[in-house]
């Protein structure tokens, strides 16, 4: 025993118990969890992600509009809706919508099936974004053909820390 | 296990009017890629499909993955071509599943 763990202990402190009042003060979600970043999907992964959806059709820009703010500040809950432009008739309509991500662990996030029967085509949803990157949406319609829209969301806290508050 | 569920649609349309469904559900959405802090992997459980029937007859569909948040939020449009029954399916790992009824009329 040193002198200067005796003269705290003549304090009433110990160095054992101030490293558990230390421990203590901790919430107490941090305990319980640590954070490992998951190996994060590659823009590549997008890119394979986006041809399965198309099966290598091309993608054309426009008629596709991603509305989604360009700034985030907590990426567990990003407001994102997609709208695409068609008349939703049986002859000419959006048959799906696919929204897919860069970074994301895994890059699809939402794939829905629609048709005339929906009247318009538009879809709102929540998403987790794990960091800053590009999201993209892919509209597939009747005709074969795909469109697609992509947005970049600054993302100030990925989804993947939300157990480190 | 049950999962609460909110619905919002107008209760009450015009034949061939357009109306917007918002839906959402109570669920943890786990997405498979935590680990605790012994380094154990937290299993995946999500919902994995929504499905809303008009009469019966599929209008929307979803596949749903990890990227949703917790509490899944999915909004959509469909005709309200008739007066009758909405019904909404979610199902999910666990073998999870849940599902509501809301009546429509149409005038």
């Amino acid at each position: 025993m040193d002198d200067g763990a005796a003269a705290m202990r003549s304090r009433g402190m110990t160095r054992r118990g101030m490293l558990m009042a230390g421990l203590a003060a901790l919430p107490a979600g941090a305990a319980l969890t640590v954070i490992v970043r998951p190996a994060a999907a590659t823009p590549e992964a997008m890119q394979e992600a986006i041809r399965r959806i198309t099966g290598g059709a091309p993608l054309r820009r426009g008629r596709v509009r991603l509305e989604i703010p360009p700034l985030s500040e907590n990426g567990n809950s990003v407001a994102c809706a997609v709208a695409v432009d068609s008349p939703m008739t049986a002859a000419d309509h959006v048959k799906a919508i696919h929204v897919v991500t860069e970074k994301n662990p895994q890059p699809n996030v939402i794939g829905v099936h629609l048709g005339p029967r929906a009247g318009r085509a538009r879809i709102a949803t929540r998403l987790r974004l794990s960091d800053t990157q590009t999201v993209t949406a892919i509209a597939a319609l009747s005709d074969g053909s795909f469109w697609a829209e992509s947005a970049n969301v600054i993302v100030t806290m990925g989804a993947c820390l939300e157990d480190a508050l | 296990m049950t999962a609460q569920a909110l619905i919002h649609f107008p209760k009450k349309a015009r034949r061939g009017e357009v109306i917007e469904i918002r839906t959402m559900i109570s669920h943890p959405m786990e997405t498979g890629f935590r680990r605790t802090q012994q380094g154990e992997p937290i299993p995946r459980n999500i919902i994995t499909a929504f499905v809303c029937r008009y009469n019966d007859v599929e209008v929307f569909r979803a596949d749903l993955f990890p990227a949703l948040t917790a509490n899944p939020f999915l909004a959509f449009h469909t005709v309200a071509a008739e007066s009758g029954t909405l019904t909404f399916t979610w199902t999910g790992d666990d073998g999870f599943r849940a599902e509501e009824r809301a009546k429509i009329e149409v005038g």
